[in-house]
């Protein structure tokens, strides 16, 4: 097998390793053993995605051209990294309760949520890690082909071959792993755990071959020491303003290159990793820096004159014969190479996909983002889309600069453009005062001047710019000179571009944020980035930040029901013109929001939870939602109360009607009892007094005689009478009455009652109207007893009736199954206060007008009952009217 | 000339005996039989005694003797309460009301004339 076949297969088997890594990890996320996944040792190790096969070849080829130079490619992170409780702690805590997605939404997010800022840096971003990518591919080859030339050599042919299939395998890897959930976290935990490994596979090459060099090719520590001072390196000088440069470019990198972003940001998990990997990651650069110089002196020593410096650690081993260690060595390489191009890609797709292709998609698609699942899909395949774009972008930029010198120092060319997002990130975080457009023309300005001074040199002189303009300055003014702006000579070309672009982008950022005004939601913006300490108690894994019209959604649901804080949001969104059915916050809808919210939860509640949402006081939006939840449920249940207390407020109305009916009917019993009393009493009274008066007279007429005892037989007859009522009212009550029913016509019935109860013994006439045509229907019934009704009925209007001249109409209407009397006089009613308790037993409407016991009427509804009928008084009619109803049955019977 | 009472009833057969009665007794027995103007009455015929029923159509008995009560030209009127409710509340409101004396129906027609000859004795 020849090596080149050896080292695809081992590329092969270690792609199929690192699948199998994160497919675990994936797994082992989904069963919810993140916690093991998430560890601070994972978050550190995955943070080395900064060092990539430029810092794991390169840095030794910067060494053995530039000395200590390349410490400063660690320096950078590495005060980042010490200073974390100061920056690191507070972008950690931003990204992470404004729900940050990429370095491109940051920007966005802080600047009121600028969709042009955002796409402004995505293509930055892209622009400054295609080339990147194309480092990352050219190093991968060229390890290749360093393998290759031991055996039959490598053609270009087979180089761009190579580039190919790994830039297709590590596509396919990241389109895997990468865009596996549309999580709003955007974590990715089989990728980061690949990535952790690739970090453990680096730095064990690199160490390898370090204590090889050391021990095996020096010698030991001390001689190895000797070798160093014995080179050139002791003698080289450090060009301090050059080193104050580069740590703050690979500070700045750190900070904002997308893959370090996507790292140490999107993908923390839990801000207190941030204390272990603050001296961790340091160390671990401390260890993958520790055998630079040495590999690099051995290389110088060893290696003939004019060999790559960049392959020494590949190469060194191989001289010597160390096939294995060389082995391992390539491995560490391609582990560099291939994890910075996942995670890039990772990154650039986000943003690409978030910033350009939705927005794009978006203003396309008719509809908008009206379904979630279209959206969610559009997403992904937007995402997939551009993770092999922007990995292709790379590979056709290799191709393009056929590999050329030209990428050797594109790092820090890369370095530098991405660096041009730092002011407007820091001042972000930092002051409030930074606005929008302030922000926009700080970018422009650097990402202007770092194109024409840096980016477009860099592909060599005479490839993309003029040589007359590298020569004469643009349009012949010498000022412009690509590499002496202004005329300032003597500055190499990195430090040059450096220095004119952070100059430009500072002074247009803070000069033109501070003539500027921000927006409303940018303050609201801006207060939440800068005083995020005071905004969250803690870090929470989502809240408000790009989906904060969701949030407020989300909540408003919970309290005005979905169907109506849907349509309140869809009204917002038309009167502002928004595509889509989500309104942006501004300050007329949350006031609206707020009042719709007032509504059903009181105005001070619905402050603060709007406030909340749109960044007000300390309290998080889970919080809120909780209260928003309590508040529903607090809703319903005082609902539920309201209805209570009501039915209880019912109970007591009905308990309270009842009560005075049964104090009216208690009072009613007694005054009855005094009226019986009286009723009896007074008979008894004229019995005895006459009695005694016919017992104890002497010379009594006979005349006197018997007028006397004509009295005393009235008044027992008197008696009589009474206690017959009382008994009938009894037995009728008792349903001990026996019928005698027999046929008869109606009309005999009515005539009977009307010549028994019409005149009155006191003489008030009663005028009795009655259509005699209508009543010849035959029944059979008790006819004594319903005269006795209709009798009790004609003597009640004859009693009552308080017309100047009383009358009473009588009215027979035949019905379909029953007979209807109604007897109607001109009166003035009963009161209604009295119509409940005239068919009460000892009844009467009043005492004053009280001429019999109070049976009457009581008896009548007893014996319609038996008779089965009824006997109602009606309300709503004119004057007092009872209505006599009986079954019709009885009248079919009779015929 | 005859001492006078005034019986203020409104059951015929009860004014007829107790007139019969004390007329056989010498008394000289005016009857009125309505509560509403009752009081009037009683004032314009300055009886010796008063015989007042409780139940009475237009005012009760107690209320017109609380007028009497309450008139200091005639509080001085020996008045004999007759009433058919026989509770014991009855008569505590009739004592109450400033009645002499208290009789429930029926009555024995000895006691009332009795009682009307103490009344005027006083």
């Amino acid at each position: 097998m020849s090596t080149l076949n050896l080292l695809v297969a081992v590329c092969t088997a270690y792609v199929f390793f690192l699948f199998f890594v994160a497919f675990a990890a994936d797994r082992l996320a989904l069963q919810g053993k993140r916690a093991w996944l998430r560890s601070p040792l994972i978050y550190t190790l995955s943070l080395s995605i900064y060092c990539t096969a430029w810092t794991f070849y390169g840095a030794v080829g910067s060494a053995a051209r530039n000395g200590f130079e390349y410490l400063t490619i660690y320096l950078g992170p590495t005060l980042v990294m010490v200073s974390w409780w100061w920056l690191l702690r507070k972008l950690i805590r931003i990204g992470r309760t404004q729900k940050i997605t990429s370095i491109a939404d940051l920007i966005s997010s802080r600047y009121g949520k600028s969709s042009l800022l955002a796409a402004g840096v995505t293509i930055l971003a892209v622009i400054g890690t295609t080339p990147y990518i194309a480092l990352q591919l050219q190093s991968v080859t060229l390890s290749f082909s360093v393998f290759a030339a031991q055996s039959d050599g490598l053609a270009a042919q087979d180089q761009a071959q190579v580039a190919l299939w790994l830039s297709l395998g590590l596509a396919l890897f990241t389109v895997l792993f990468g865009t596996r959930n549309l999580d709003a976290k955007e974590r990715h935990d089989g990728v980061v755990m690949a990535i952790a490994v690739e970090a453990v596979v680096k730095l064990v090459a690199l160490l390898s071959v370090g204590i090889f060099v050391v021990w095996g090719v020096s010698g030991g520590l001390t001689e190895a020491l000797h070798r160093i001072d014995a080179s050139e390196f002791g003698e080289w000088h450090t060009d301090r303003s050059r080193w104050a440069g580069l740590i703050f470019l690979s500070a700045a990198a750190f900070l904002c290159l997308p893959r370090t972003f996507q790292v140490l940001v999107v993908e923390n998990d839990d801000e207190s990793h941030l204390r272990t990997a603050s001296w961790a990651f340091p160390l671990y650069l401390c260890l993958i820096s520790l055998f630079v110089v040495p590999i690099a002196v051995v290389g110088l020593d060893i290696m003939p004159e004019g060999s790559n410096p960049d392959l020494f650690v590949l190469t060194v081993p191989l001289a010597l014969g160390e096939n294995g260690l060389a082995m391992l060595s390539f491995l560490g390489g391609f582990s560099s190479a291939t994890s910075m191009v996942i995670v890039a890609a990772i990154a650039l797709s986000t943003m690409v996909s978030n910033h350009i292709v939705m927005p794009i998609w978006l203003h396309l698609s008719p509809s908008g983002a009206s379904v979630s699942g279209d959206v969610r899909a559009a997403v992904l395949m937007a995402r997939r889309i551009s993770i092999v774009a922007v990995v292709m972008l790379g590979y056709l930029y290799f191709r393009m600069s056929s590999g050329g010198a030209a990428l050797a120092s594109i790092g820090l060319v890369a370095f530098c453009g991405l660096a041009q997002v730092l002011p407007a990130m820091l001042g972000g975080m930092f002051w409030r005062g930074a606005t929008r457009l302030g922000a926009f023309a700080g970018l422009t300005a650097g990402f202007v001047i770092w194109l024409y001074t840096l980016y477009l040199p860099s592909f060599g002189v005479g490839t993309i710019l003029p040589m007359s303009i590298i020569d004469n300055g643009l349009f012949g003014w010498a000022w412009l000179k690509p590499d002496a702006l202004f005329g300032i000579t003597g500055l190499d070309q990195l430090m040059h571009a450096l220095l004119w672009s952070m100059l430009f982008n500072v002074v247009c950022f803070v000069s033109v944020s501070l003539v500027t005004f921000p927006s409303p939601l940018e303050r609201l913006q801006a207060a939440q980035f800068v005083n995020i300490f005071d905004h969250s108690t803690s870090a929470r894994s989502w809240s408000g930040g790009t989906a904060q019209t969701e949030d407020l959604m989300v909540m408003a649901q919970r309290i005005l029901g979905a169907g109506e804080a849907q349509a309140l949001f869809l009204r917002h969104a038309r009167r502002q013109g928004a595509r889509g059915n989500l309104p942006a916050p501004t300050p007329d809808f949350l006031e609206a929001l707020e009042r719709e919210l007032g509504s059903s939860v009181g105005a001070a509640t619905a402050h603060a939870m709007v406030g909340q949402i749109t960044g007000g006081m300390a309290i998080s939006v889970e919080d809120l939602m909780a209260v928003a939840d309590e508040t529903a449920q607090m809703l319903e249940y005082s609902a539920r109360l309201k209805e209570q207390s009501q039915e209880l407020s019912r109970t007591a109305l009905e308990l309270r009607n009842a009560n005075q009916k049964l104090t009216r009917l208690s009072i009613q019993k007694d005054a009855f009892l005094s009226q019986i009393s009286h009723e009896l009493r007074t008979p008894m009274t004229s019995i005895r007094a006459f009695s005694e008066i016919l017992r104890d007279t002497d010379q009594m007429t006979p005349a006197e005689q018997s007028r006397y005892a004509s009295i005393i037989h009235d008044e027992a007859q008197r008696l009589t009478r009474l206690l017959d009522d009382l008994l009938d009212l009894s037995v009728v009550e008792n349903g001990q009455v026996n019928l005698n029913l027999r046929d008869g016509t109606l009309r005999d019935a009515l005539d009977r009652a009307v010549s028994s109860a019409g005149i009155g013994e006191d003489g008030v006439l009663l005028d009795i109207d009655r259509d005699p045509s209508r009543e010849g229907i035959v029944l059979h019934t008790d006819l004594d007893r319903l005269s006795q009704v209709f009798i009790n009925l004609i003597a009640n209007a004859r009693k009552y009736c308080d017309a100047k001249a009383p009358r009473l109409v009588i009215r027979v209407m035949q019905e379909a199954d029953r007979v209807v009397i109604d007897f109607q006089d001109n009166g003035s009613g009963i009161a209604p206060d009295a119509v409940d308790m005239i068919f009460e037993k000892f009844a009467r409407v009043s005492d004053q007008k009280a001429g019999g016991a109070g049976l009457g009427l009581a008896i009548c509804r007893q014996v319609m009952t038996r008779l089965g009928g009824s006997v109602d008084y009606l309300p709503a009619a004119r004057g007092a009217t009872f209505r006599v109803v009986l079954p019709y049955r009885t009248a079919m019977a009779a015929q | 000339m005859s001492k006078q009472v005034l019986l203020i009833e409104d059951e015929p057969n009860i004014i007829e005996a107790i007139s019969f009665i004390l007329s056989r007794d010498g008394w000289s027995v005016k009857t009125h039989s309505n509560g509403a103007d009752a009081v009037e009455m009683v004032k314009e015929r300055r009886p010796d005694v008063l015989i007042l029923d409780v139940m009475l159509p237009g005012k009760s008995g107690y209320d017109i003797l609380r007028e009497l009560r309450d008139d200091p030209d005639i509080n001085g009127l020996p008045v004999l309460m007759l009433t058919a409710r026989g509770q014991t509340k009855d008569r505590e409101i009739a004592e109450r009301a400033g009645c002499d004396a208290f009789m429930t129906k029926p009555f024995s027609n000895a006691d009332v004339l009795e009682t009307v000859r103490a009344l005027a004795a006083k």
